[in-house]
């Protein structure tokens, strides 16, 4: 029994539900709408990851026969063109790494802003805190370590990056994440419907604002 | 109206959480002990989700600003109001002024008290939950704060007194292998299923640190980030897993062994520190026996 289309693998998660396994994050994005679609309401929770996706159940899940079946008859052919424009997030580029950065990749503070400004971002998947959007897509050129000393405190707004990701902080928290710049958009507002700002397969770009 | 004279260790507001938003980060939070919250506002006729007090280890000591029923669930407690004392599962009615006090956990860690009518806090992603991890939902209970009651529920308790195990001394967990266990040892899986582990005392809503034999695992890969489960066996480089709880993060990148069994999620929520916990698994990954 090999599972359909791009799917890889499917994986027991407890007696809850199944985890996905997918080739890659688009793919990943794909087969979380096709779900979504599929079960509606029977499903609890449709968690995408970096190249899984988490399916939970409130009630006993399907067996993983079951689900294989039902996955069969998803479409996962990606839309031909994208349905809606990216979010945008006007930034000011004025974080305390920013000089840091620079000189950790060899360039100078405005190359910096060029890079990370320059890309379409895709979010990946969400964690560490509501509204926090791990984004990929930026400059391999900027990719560094997470920091060796992490923050006690990162302002909400931050935007930062991190390894292979960049991010906007939607709340104040712990951080070890090198800080480019702030934004004022409200990355999640549990009073607002949707709450947060990004979703995982959303695309984003960041403005510059001047400094 | 409820006036919290002294909070107790730790005591919070929980219903049965905010499911469906993991994809944003947002934790499913809800009582770390569903079944006992459930009981708790079943014997007071309240809907199995309404909104009460999940304490920890130490009760609060509460002033009743009108007549109330309650029950109390969950970790084996003294309840007295003044000199008469509370029994546990059942519904119990209260006078205008009486002072509720809840003692230290003799079983168990997290005992719940429902009111009739359950707690009017204000809903933060449809719940009135709170996340230790996130914030979300109202703060831990302090002395002086003021806990509203709704309005009761037509309906009225249909039992004086519910048959409820006291949480189990050296409980052991039903699990099922899975999603990496492939990444893990035959040796691993061997030692999580044998002599068990201790519950250290860094443990909290978000997860339970195990103290005990490590779990190797083949070869040092770094999986990438996927999404979690309360009840998941999450074992990071140190080699001992942790067990997520309630308030867990969304996602995380440490490969998850095992997870534990939906019926013996409430135990979990119920281990204390010092507390052995031993693991046992099905043999049927998803139907189970």
């Amino acid at each position: 029994m090999s599972p359909p289309g791009p799917i890889r693998g499917v994986r027991p998660v407890g007696d809850r539900g199944f985890l996905v396994e997918l080739p890659g994050n688009r793919e990943v994005h794909l087969l979380a709408a096709a779900v979504r679609d599929h079960f509606g309401a029977r499903i609890e929770d449709v968690v995408p990851g970096a190249q899984t996706v988490l399916l939970a159940w409130a009630d006993p899940p399907p067996s993983a026969a079951e689900l294989i079946a039902e996955l069969e008859t998803l479409d996962l052919t990606p839309p031909a063109e994208a349905d809606s424009d990216p979010v945008t997030i006007p930034v000011r580029y004025d974080g305390d790494d920013l000089e840091a950065v620079a000189a950790a990749v060899g360039v100078d503070v405005d190359r910096v802003i060029e890079l990370h400004a320059g890309p379409e971002y895709l979010v990946a998947f969400m964690g560490f805190a509501p509204g926090f959007a791990y984004m990929t897509g930026g400059s391999p050129e900027l990719e560094l370590p997470r920091r060796d000393d992490p923050r006690p405190r990162v302002p909400a707004g931050s935007v930062a990056i991190a390894n292979r990701y960049s991010a906007v902080y939607p709340t104040p928290s712990p951080g070890g994440w090198h800080l480019l710049g702030h934004t004022d958009v409200v990355l999640f507002d549990a009073d607002r419907d949707p709450p947060a700002l990004l979703e995982p397969g959303a695309r984003v770009v960041f403005e510059p604002l001047s400094r | 109206m409820i006036e919290v004279l002294d909070p107790g260790a730790l005591t919070t507001v929980q219903d049965l959480g905010r499911p469906g938003w993991a994809h944003l980060g947002v934790p499913r939070s809800g009582a770390a002990d569903t079944r006992s919250l459930r009981l708790a506002n079943r014997l007071v006729a309240n809907p199995d989700g309404a909104a009460a007090l999940e304490t920890t280890l130490v009760g609060p000591r509460l002033r009743l600003t009108a007549d109330a029923m309650v029950a109390i669930t969950g970790a084996t407690v003294d309840a007295r109001a003044g000199d008469r004392t509370v029994p546990m599962n059942a519904p119990v009615y209260l006078r205008a002024g009486a002072v509720l006090e809840i003692g230290a956990a003799t079983a168990g860690l997290r005992t719940y008290v429902a009111v009739r009518g359950g707690l009017a806090c204000e809903r933060t992603l449809g719940s009135a939950s709170t996340d230790l991890l996130t914030g979300l939902g109202p703060r831990p209970l302090r002395a002086g704060d003021e806990l509203a009651v709704d309005r009761a529920p037509d309906t009225f308790p249909a039992v004086d007194v519910a048959p409820a195990a006291p949480p189990e001394d050296a409980p052991c967990l039903g699990i099922v292998f899975g999603p990496r266990a492939d990444w893990f040892t035959d040796e691993a899986r061997r030692r999580l299923t044998g002599g068990g582990y201790e519950v250290s005392d860094t443990s909290n809503r978000v997860g339970i640190r195990l103290l005990g034999p490590e779990l190797p695992r083949h070869g040092e890969d770094e999986l990438p980030s996927e999404g979690m489960i309360a009840g998941a066996l999450q074992v990071p480089p140190s080699g001992t897993p942790i067990l997520l709880l309630a308030d867990h993060p969304t996602t995380g990148g440490y490969p998850v062994i095992a997870v534990v069994r939906r019926r013996d999620l409430p135990a979990a929520g119920q281990l204390r520190p010092g507390q052995r916990v031993r693991f046992r698994a099905s043999r049927d990954p998803v139907r189970g026996a």
